[in-house]
C-alpha cells in the first residue's frame, strides 16, 4: 500500500458532506480543506470556530456531537505560529473530523468550546498551560499540568527540551 | 516536587461549608490525584480535581527522539496497559508511513491487546473493590494478573514496560510454547471471573455501595467527553474496536456490553462483561493464528533479524542506518484513536518529513474521563467519591503524561 498524495484543493472536496455543510453555512469562514491518509481536515477562521462547531453538531445528517480532542501544534518560527487542532467525533455516524484554526503568536486567543462541550475544559487548560494560547469564555483558565508559578510554556518550540537552567 | 505549595486553593462559598483536601497521597485516589472537596456536613457541594503531579513532559521528550525511540516512552504513559499505548502509537506511525502489517503480527497484536485489557481490568477490579471494602477480591485479581504479567515477560522480556509492538510489526516472534501457555490461561480464566463475580455481583454490601451511586446521564457523558466503559455505562454505544476496526478487529466476533443505568454498578458490570469478551477475542485470535512473518516487508523502517544483520551486508547497512539516523517519515499528520481499557486512546502524530516526530500528542482517556467526576459526585456523600473515582478507572500516569 503506497501513500496517495493529499488532496488540498477545496474545489475537489466540495462533495464531502462536512465541507459542503460548512460552505453552505458560511463559505468565507472556511479557509481550506485537506484529505490526507483518509482523514479530512478543515481550516476555519478564528471567529467562526464556535459557530461552525454548533453547525456541525446540530446538522441532522452529520451529527458531530462529541469532542474527542483539542491540542495545538507550534510551527515556530513560521507565522501564523499556532495551529489549534480539534478532533470531532460523530457518535451516530462513527466518523472523525479534524478542524484547525491558525493563530498568530502575538495574540494567540480563541473562543472556548466549553459552552458547547463542557468537556473541552481540561483540554483547553492543557493547551493554555503548555502553549500559552488563551481561550475566551473558559470558566477556569489556569495551569493544569505545571505548577501555578511556572515560567514559560513547555511545549512551545522555542522552549528547550531540558528546560531553562 | 512540582507543587511546592498546595495550589490551587478553594475558598468555601457559603458559611456552613468547609474545604476538605483529599490526596495527593491517599490510597483510594489511584495514584497522585488531589481532590478539593467543598462539603456541607457529609454532602459534597463542589469538587475540584487537581492533577499534574505526575506530569513528565513525555510529549516534549518525544519531539527530541527518533520515531522508533518513542515506543518505550509510550509504555510509561499508562502503565497498566503498555501494549495498548504501543499499539496506538505504532498504528499512527504506520499510517503515516503507509505500510501494511502481516496478518500474523496483527493477530498477535489483537491477542496481546486483549490480554492487556484483562490485566488492566483486573487491577481496576481489585483496587476498586478494595476501596469500597471488599479486600479479598484484590488477592484473587492479582493472582490472575500475575499470570498475565508472566506471559508478557515471556513474550517481551518485561513484565510491565513491554515495548513489544514496534513500528512495522512486532519486536520478535513469540518464544516456543508461548501460545500453549496463553491457551492454558485463557481456558482457566472464565472460571476465575465467575469467582470474582461470586464475591461481588450479588453481594448485598457491594450492591448497596454501588447501585444508584455516582449517576452520569448519557447527555452529560457525551458533553463531558467521557469515553470507554464510563460512556457505555451511561448507555451510549461506542466501541472503536467494532466501529472503526484497526489491526484486524473486523475479523473477530464479540459483543459490546452497554448499560443504561449510568451508576457505579453499571460500570462494574460492563468491565466484568468486557473481561469475558476479551477472553473470547484472545481465544479466537489464538485459534485462528495465521503463520508467516511478524514484521512488515519494509527494510528501511523495520530492523532486520539479528541473524541476517550478522550475515548479510545489506541488512547490516539498513540496521546501522535505522539505529543511527532513524527513518524519515513522509510529511503529514494522523489521528489514530483506539479503544484502550479506559476509553479512547488517541495518538495525534505530526511529521515534518524528518526522522523525528514534529509533534506527538496523546489524547488520554483518564484525562478526559476525570471531568465526569464533578457531575457524578456533587450532591452525594464523601464515601461515594471513592466509589466514583474507582468506577472511572483513572491512571494518573495516563492523565498527566
Amino acid at each position: 500500500m503506497g501513500l496517495q498524495p493529499a488532496i488540498t484543493d477545496i474545489e475537489q472536496l466540495k462533495d464531502r458532506p462536512e465541507v459542503a455543510a460548512l460552505l453552505a453555512w458560511n463559505a468565507a469562514a472556511v479557509s481550506g480543506a485537506k484529505v490526507d491518509r483518509n482523514e479530512l481536515t478543515i481550516w476555519l477562521d478564528r471567529i467562526a470556530l464556535r459557530e461552525a462547531c454548533l453547525t456541525l453538531k446540530n446538522d441532522p445528517q452529520l451529527q458531530y456531537n462529541a469532542l474527542a480532542d483539542v491540542t495545538c501544534v507550534d510551527w515556530y518560527p513560521r507565522q501564523p505560529r499556532f495551529e489549534i487542532v480539534y478532533q470531532l467525533f460523530s457518535i451516530p455516524n462513527k466518523k472523525y473530523l479534524r478542524l484547525k484554526v491558525k493563530l498568530q503568536g502575538e495574540d494567540a486567543n480563541i473562543d472556548s468550546l466549553t459552552p458547547i462541550w463542557p468537556g473541552a475544559n481540561f483540554f483547553e487548560r492543557e493547551v493554555f498551560d503548555l502553549f500559552g494560547v488563551r481561550f475566551d469564555g473558559h470558566p477556569d483558565l489556569t495551569r493544569i499540568m505545571m505548577p501555578e508559578n511556572w515560567e514559560g510554556h513547555p511545549l512551545r518550540k522555542d522552549y528547550p527540551v531540558e528546560g531553562y537552567r | 516536587m512540582a507543587h511546592m505549595t498546595p495550589t490551587p486553593v478553594l475558598d468555601p462559598s457559603q458559611d456552613k461549608t468547609m474545604i476538605l483536601n483529599m490526596g495527593p497521597q491517599h490510597p483510594s485516589t489511584h495514584g497522585v490525584l488531589r481532590l478539593l472537596l467543598e462539603i456541607d456536613g457529609e454532602t459534597i457541594v463542589r469538587i475540584m480535581p487537581d492533577i499534574g503531579f505526575l506530569h513528565t513532559g513525555i510529549e516534549k521528550t518525544c519531539e527530541a527522539k527518533f520515531y522508533q525511540q518513542v515506543v518505550p516512552m509510550t509504555d510509561r504513559i499508562d502503565y497498566l496497559c503498555p501494549m495498548t499505548n504501543n499499539l496506538a502509537y505504532c498504528l499512527a506511525v504506520e499510517k503515516l508511513l503507509g505500510i501494511q502489517i502481516p496478518p500474523r503480527a496483527q493477530w498477535i497484536r489483537v491477542m496481546l491487546n486483549e490480554l492487556t485489557r484483562i490485566n488492566s481490568h483486573l487491577v481496576w477490579l481489585g483496587t476498586h473493590a478494595m476501596d469500597i471494602g471488599a479486600m479479598t477480591v484484590f488477592l484473587y485479581c492479582f493472582r490472575e494478573r500475575e499470570d498475565v504479567l508472566r506471559l508478557f515477560e515471556a513474550v517481551s522480556g518485561q513484565r510491565m514496560m513491554t515495548s513489544y509492538f514496534r513500528i512495522g510489526g512486532l519486536a520478535l516472534e513469540p518464544p516456543l510454547g508461548f501460545m500453549d501457555r496463553v491457551k492454558k490461561f485463557l481456558l482457566r480464566f472464565p472460571g476465575n471471573i465467575d469467582e470474582y463475580e461470586s464475591l461481588l455481583t450479588n453481594n448485598p454490601i457491594w450492591v448497596e455501595r454501588t447501585k444508584g451511586v455516582a449517576y452520569l446521564s448519557p447527555e452529560d457523558a457525551i458533553a463531558l467527553c467521557a469515553t470507554g466503559p464510563t460512556l457505555r455505562g451511561s448507555g451510549v454505544d461506542v466501541d472503536l474496536r467494532r466501529d472503526l476496526p484497526y489491526t484486524g478487529y473486523e475479523n473477530f466476533k464479540f459483543k459490546v456490553p452497554i448499560s443504561n443505568d449510568g451508576d457505579v454498578y453499571a460500570r462494574y458490570m460492563i468491565r466484568v462483561a468486557e473481561l469475558r469478551e476479551s477472553q473470547k477475542i484472545a481465544m479466537q485470535a489464538l485459534e485462528g493464528m495465521p503463520e508467516g512473518p511478524v514484521k512488515a516487508d519494509a527494510p528501511n523502517v523495520v530492523l532486520p533479524d539479528r541473524e541476517k544483520m550478522k550475515t548479510q551486508m545489506e541488512a547490516l547497512i539498513y540496521h546501522f542506518k535505522i539505529v543511527t539516523e532513524g527513518f524519515a517519515v513522509p510529511e503529514g499528520e494522523v489521528y489514530m484513536p483506539i479503544e484502550s481499557p479506559r476509553g479512547e486512546m488517541g495518538y495525534y502524530v505530526v511529521s515534518d518529513g524528518t526522522a523525528k516526530p514534529y509533534r506527538v500528542h496523546m489524547r488520554s482517556p483518564s484525562f478526559a474521563n476525570l471531568q465526569s467526576l464533578r457531575k457524578m459526585c456533587e450532591g452525594s456523600l464523601i464515601a461515594d467519591v471513592v466509589a466514583a473515582i474507582g468506577s472511572i478507572d483513572i491512571v494518573l500516569g495516563d492523565c498527566d503524561r
